[in-house]
């Protein structure tokens, strides 16, 4: 076997990279800042427009950037990053080399290409169907064609990993269990495959009917399946980014779960109950019994959401346990003010779980209520919690990590340093804006998708209050402001590969690893329990009062939303 | 020692839980527990539920029908001269058809306040999105699926229904009203 055994231990972080691993992870993470950069300059025309003071593009073109900009955004930028962290989880994290590089490479172009054929669908201007591409709503075949072979690309990744870690357990190079963030990765990927089999299952019988050899595609069918694709991958975001917060803690504090036994715990949850998230997008529709959507949209009774709740306490507990032990023991709250707020790996991470949390999961459950949904579907509140999930969740997240990457993996100094410090203050605080703004504009109404609310030249014009007004212009300028923050991190990211100064270590020379592996790191001694630190009882007090913050603005403005509801038409 | 390395411990299932945790997942299990029963609480103690009531249906079956609604209960005209569209109005507690499609609704109707209507919403070829503003109600219309809904109008005024589910280019054409009359009137 001519397997390339050689390793590289990063003189600064002390990981171990394996060279064929670390190169696919460079070209995944490549492709990922691509679409993101191609999703951004069209964030532009979709924020313009929708300004109604402004109102860019016209109708056909509006809706064709909006087509582009969620797909290359919540698709293909996510997805190639995911693949990245996910070998980044197998092989560097435990040390090991990654299995069949050369599947890898070749699920990586079969994703370019299914990309680059995807967008070609949009860009020739007859499907501008939305990431959803509800049927009977026709796109191009290549639009799904595209779809598919990215799909596939990305399964092939999947089970990269999974071999990887095979590979790992066999040549025993890690001892005892796998670290908690590959369980995370672990997490994401079993969710990814569920995800694409479902895709798969709708998109190819749609690819079909668009070339004409199935005569119909079932409206109510069609939304099912397709939203056990569209919303799990979602999941797969969340268990990604959550998995990247424990990464990050642990980077920068060397911060130690709280509890493995309760951070795996809510992990396998995400497994179990997640994907029947996936329901509360039917929530409004016709054909399906109640009781089949309360069961399924509130996750099997709220246990992913019990999972997100826990992750969201164990991850700022671990930091805060952490700080306390270095001797940050004073009040409640000094490990939080003596936190490295100037380092943008962490400033990321630490904005991405406050507006998940507090913004995308607040509204993300308040949606999710069957009754409550009424008041909600398909306004532009639905854009408003998924910019909070997505963007400030996973995008963030993603770039906090990759502020840790470039000179871990791609031996470059961060250029730009200020900038840097900065910049996911800017991103984070306002696309919180944009959230927040979207989401007002959908409690008064305003539907998600549409080119102009102010219906000139209609026959039946309806006039919105000023306030939606007000709220889609604040939108609109956070968006600039999100824009100008997004493309920050693009000059920092591309300017620093190509041309940050290099790293060089007097000295280095590669690995060349025995039978393939690094060696694995000596069990750690086990640090003397500590309990000395807190307060009440608790290792984590802070944390604590944190979390019950946040417990009261959820049921307070859970509560508001049911009170609105009872006061519109009665209905059954 | 962290999260980025095996656990320290190898039998890490076996460590006891710290308090901070334990406290937290059992708050937190409640609540959740309180928002799953909320749904079904508000199926019997709420006003305002999504019906269960759907049937497969043709176009053009369900075009008959409400074009039968229409020829019966016409009360006038609206709307520019080439585009005029009927405005209905069915007596309380009848069945109400309102056709969603490329890209208009039809026909405009007219509902007496405190009064409930059997309102059926159908989509003729894409997915729309039945929206009512100011209310804000909105509903998912499906073509091929019929939507059975009792709505009670509250107070008089005139709403409109706007399709909040994207339908291609003239999308946010796709506008219509509702009158809203006080009873009696």
């Amino acid at each position: 076997m001519s397997v390339n055994r050689m390793f590289r231990t990063c003189p600064a972080s002390g990981l171990a990279f394996h060279e064929p691993a670390e190169k696919l992870m460079r070209w995944n993470a490549v492709a990922a800042v691509v679409s993101l950069l191609v999703g951004g300059i069209l964030a532009i025309g979709v924020v313009l427009t929708r300004w109604q003071a402004v109102h860019l593009l016209p109708a056909d073109l509006f809706y064709q950037v909006l087509t582009a900009h969620g797909l290359n955004m919540l698709v293909f930028w996510i997805i190639f990053f995911e693949i990245a962290v996910l070998y980044f989880a197998a092989s560097t994290l435990l040390r090991c080399r990654l299995a069949t590089p050369g599947m890898a490479w070749a699920g990586f172009w079969l994703m370019v290409i299914g990309a680059l054929v995807n967008n070609y669908a949009v860009f020739r201007g007859d499907s501008s169907v939305m990431f959803t591409a509800y049927a009977p709503m026709g796109a191009h075949p290549t639009f799904y064609l595209g779809l598919i072979l990215f799909a596939v690309g990305a399964l092939i990744a999947c089970f990269v990993f999974f071999g990887t870690l095979v590979v790992g357990k066999a040549e025993r190079t890690y001892n005892g269990s796998i670290p908690l963030v590959t369980f995370g990765a672990v997490t994401a990927a079993i969710i990814a495959v569920f995800t694409i089999a479902s895709g798969a299952i709708i998109l190819i019988p749609t690819f079909l009917w668009s070339v004409g050899l199935i005569e119909h595609i079932d409206s109510l069918m069609y939304k099912t399946v397709f939203w056990a694709f569209g919303h799990s991958s979602q999941q797969i975001n969340v268990s990604a980014h959550v998995a990247v917060w424990y990464a990050v803690a642990a980077i920068v504090f060397g911060a130690k779960p709280m509890s493995e036994k309760v951070s795996r715990g809510a992990f396998f949850l995400y497994i179990l109950f997640l994907q029947l998230a996936s329901a509360h997008h039917l929530l409004a529709d016709p054909g399906l019994t109640s009781s089949w959507k309360i069961f399924n949209t509130s996750y099997a009774m709220y246990l992913a959401v019990l999972a997100s709740m826990v992750h969201g306490l164990t991850v700022p507990g671990s930091i805060e346990v952490a700080q306390r032990n270095k001797g940050y023991t004073q009040g409640l709250f000094q490990w939080l003010r003596k936190a490295p707020w100037g380092n943008p790996v962490f400033s990321a991470m630490f904005i991405s779980l406050i507006g998940f949390g507090f913004l995308g999961g607040i509204s993300g459950v308040m949606m999710g209520t069957e009754q409550l949904n009424l008041i909600i579907h398909n306004t532009i509140y639905v854009p408003g919690h998924f910019h909070a999930t997505v963007v400030i969740g996973t995008t963030l997240a993603f770039m906090g990590l990759t502020y840790f990457l470039i000179p871990v993996m791609f031996r470059r100094e961060l250029m730009f340093p200020t900038m840097a410090k900065f910049q996911p203050y800017v991103f984070g605080l306002a696309m919180s804006g944009v959230a927040l703004f979207l989401m007002g504009a959908g409690t008064l109404g305003v539907p998600r998708r549409h080119w102009d609310i102010g219906f000139a030249g209609n026959a039946f014009p309806y006039e919105f209050p000023g306030a939606a007004w007000l709220m889609m212009a604040l939108a609109g300028i956070s968006g600039l402001v999100a824009i100008v923050g997004g493309g920050m991190y693009l000059l920092i990211t591309v300017g620093s590969v190509f041309l940050g100064k290099k790293i060089e270590t007097p000295g280095f020379q590669h690995v060349r690893a025995a039978q393939g592996v690094a060696g694995a790191a000596p069990l750690q001694p086990v640090a003397a329990a500590v309990t000395g630190h807190g307060s009440a009882g608790m290792m984590a007090p802070g944390t604590f009062v944190l979390a019950m913050v946040f417990l009261t603005s959820f049921i307070l403005y859970y509560f508001i939303n049911w009170k609105y509801l009872a006061t519109v038409w009665p209905l059954k | 020692m962290s999260a980025i390395l095996p656990p320290s411990e190898r039998v890490w299932w076996k460590q006891p839980l710290e308090r901070t945790e334990l406290v937290w997942i059992v708050i937190a299990l409640v609540w959740c527990l309180i928002m799953f029963f909320m749904m079904p609480y508000w199926h019997i103690y709420g006003q305002q539920n999504l019906s269960n009531e759907a049937y497969r249906a043709k176009p053009e079956d369900f075009m008959n029908k409400t074009q039968a609604m229409v020829d019966k209960y016409k009360v006038r005209e609206e709307g520019p001269d080439n585009l005029k569209v009927p405005v209905v109005r069915p007596p309380a507690g009848s069945d109400v058809y309102l056709v969603a499609r490329l890209w208009s609704w039809f026909p405009l109707l007219e509902l007496e306040a405190g009064k409930s209507y059997r309102i059926h919403l159908m989509s003729m070829d894409w997915l729309h999105g039945f929206s009512l503003q100011p209310e804000n109600i909105n509903i998912q219309v499906h073509p091929g699926y019929e939507h059975v809904l009792t709505v009670t109008p509250t107070s008089p005024g005139t709403y409109s229904v706007i399709c909040n589910e994207y339908c291609g280019v003239n999308h946010h054409t796709m506008t219509s009203r509702i009158y809203v009359v006080k009873q009696g009137t």
